[in-house]
């Protein structure tokens, strides 16, 4: 005969009763915008260090400058996911070194100067030229701070690189840190994840870059660092899951959101289906001379992203340590 | 003498799962409606004739190592006097870090500030480092003891000490200062 066991409780608060339902879409689209920029600014840093022959196109010149625009889309998001937004400006008030809330809004802090000093190195020399002109038009103040500004960036051009490799890891790793510290949540509680994220943000940030107009040398280099970056995605969604199959009660609880509970079927069509396997196939096929745009395959690696973060977000929220207890006494 | 330490425990022998606690901790701090910062659970188990059924006055559970602290980016939520967690309206965004942190579900978004709240052991009381909460005082089965537990000779200390007593989710590792007496 089967024991009863049956818990009441009286409280019902909305957005924790009966489950955790707190953070949105706007985490989701902050977290993968982050993770683009991410790896934009890694990408790009590692472009300029790297210096591949032949010069760069316009379109790869010109990207950078889209960097530091998405990232004030996503910080748009994250404020609007904001109950009390008029005390967002607390955030620099103190740096709190146990939260990675506070980590994450300092790095984006450095990620402005960081983005915009290397999308001025990356400008076609032309544009620099007619922005320098249309300055000295203005005001010779203006054009006196642009040329001082220019020449210090030109001169640190491997520094500004460096930085922004450095900056755009610490950026993708902190998306997945941003959840994987939170001990309640078995699904997110895992430092694979920020390693998990920043490759993701590599991956997207690659495709991203593979929907503008490159030559074929560049187009050819981005694809295969992606169907690398794929692989490895891959990899460590395994090394995750079965962390957490390895784990105790709570642990499994969490991986069960993905492997059988509600979130199965969105995870491995959307995520792993839709936006991992699929694109590197085309990326392949690409290669081995088939008929398959490019575009195409990237568009699915950024779907595939973006359904990757919302659905971690969401299924992270759906099993918590008390949930695990109530189920086990 | 050693620090102020407050901590409560609840009897689960005599708590009879009145909710006169829920209503009084509402009244008292003026809790929006719909939200509950004390909530009562029953846990009933077993084989009929044969059940057992288990009553707990649930709230934060004031943990020695608070997620919902290290957490929080800005330092609203904080460690008061006497180790009571609380959080500072003032400098709280709303960002929810601290309700995803609690292994508990003790804390809400309060729809009227737009900030997290949750119990306070109701510290606007502590002009004195003697004093009782609102769940205390109305429980008409005195099931709820509270006080220093840095000090041998307050109930607390003394109920702790006589009793054997367990706290919710010891696996998460918080040191809930929030005792059930068995």
């Amino acid at each position: 005969m089967q024991t009863l066991q049956e818990i009441t409780s009286t409280r019902s608060n909305a957005l924790i009763d009966p489950g955790l339902h707190i953070w949105h879409g706007e985490v989701a689209a902050y977290l993968f915008l982050g993770g683009v920029v991410a790896g934009v600014m890694v990408l790009a840093g590692l472009g300029l260090l790297l210096r591949p022959k032949g010069e760069r196109s316009v379109h790869l010149g010109l990207l950078p400058w889209t960097a530091p625009i998405l990232l004030s889309v996503g910080m748009l998001f994250l404020w609007m996911d904001l109950e009390n937004r008029f005390n967002a400006f607390r955030f620099y008030l103190v740096f709190r070194p146990t939260s990675p809330m506070s980590w994450g809004a300092w790095i984006l802090l450095a990620i402005y100067p960081a983005s915009i000093a290397m999308a001025w190195i990356t400008t076609p020399e032309g544009m620099k030229q007619r922005v320098s002109d249309w300055a000295r038009s203005r005001s010779s103040f203006l054009a006196n701070r642009l040329a001082c500004l220019d020449g210090v960036v030109s001169t640190h051009v491997n520094k500004v690189a460096v930085i922004n490799v450095v900056a755009g890891a610490g950026l993708g790793i902190y998306t997945g840190m941003l959840l994987g510290t939170m001990a309640s949540r078995p699904l997110w509680n895992s430092a694979i994840l920020g390693p998990l994220f920043l490759t993701s943000g590599l991956s997207t940030g690659a495709a991203y870059m593979l929907l503008y107009r490159l030559k074929d040398t560049e187009r050819i280099l981005l694809a295969k660092a992606d169907m690398g970056l794929i692989l490895l995605e891959l990899g460590l969604i395994a090394v995750w899951l079965v962390g957490l199959m390895s784990g105790g009660a709570a642990q499994r609880a969490g991986a069960y959101t993905l492997l059988g509970g509600p979130w199965t079927a969105a995870f491995w069509t959307l995520v792993v289906g839709f936006g991992l396997v699929a694109p590197f196939l085309g990326e392949w096929m690409e290669r081995r001379g088939g008929h398959v745009p490019g575009r195409v395959a990237a568009g699915m690696v950024l779907v595939g992203g973006l359904a990757l973060r919302w659905i971690i977000v969401y299924a992270g929220q759906h099993v918590g340590w008390h949930d695990v207890a109530a189920a086990l006494f | 003498m050693s620090r102020v330490r407050y901590a409560m425990a609840i009897d689960t022998h005599t708590c009879v799962g009145c909710t006169a606690c829920v209503m009084a901790c509402k009244t008292e701090n003026n809790v929006v409606e719909g939200f509950n910062r004390v909530w009562v659970t029953q846990d009933l188990q077993g084989i009929f004739p044969d059940l057992s059924l288990t009553i707990q006055s649930e709230r934060c559970n004031h943990c020695e190592d608070a997620p919902c602290v290290s957490v929080c980016p800005t330092g609203a939520t904080h460690v008061g006097p006497g180790g009571i967690v609380l959080v500072d309206e003032d400098k709280c965004t709303g960002c929810k870090a601290c309700i995803a942190a609690c292994p508990y579900g003790a804390r809400f978004i309060d729809p009227r500030t737009g900030t997290a709240d949750k119990c306070t052991f109701c510290a606007h009381r502590s002009e004195h480092d003697v004093y009782t909460t609102a769940c205390q005082d109305v429980c008409p089965t005195r099931s709820i003891h509270f006080g220093d537990m840095n000090d041998p000779d307050s109930d607390i200390a003394r109920v702790l000490a006589t009793r054997e007593s367990y706290t919710l989710l010891p696996e998460a590792g918080t040191s809930p200062r929030l005792f059930y007496l068995k």
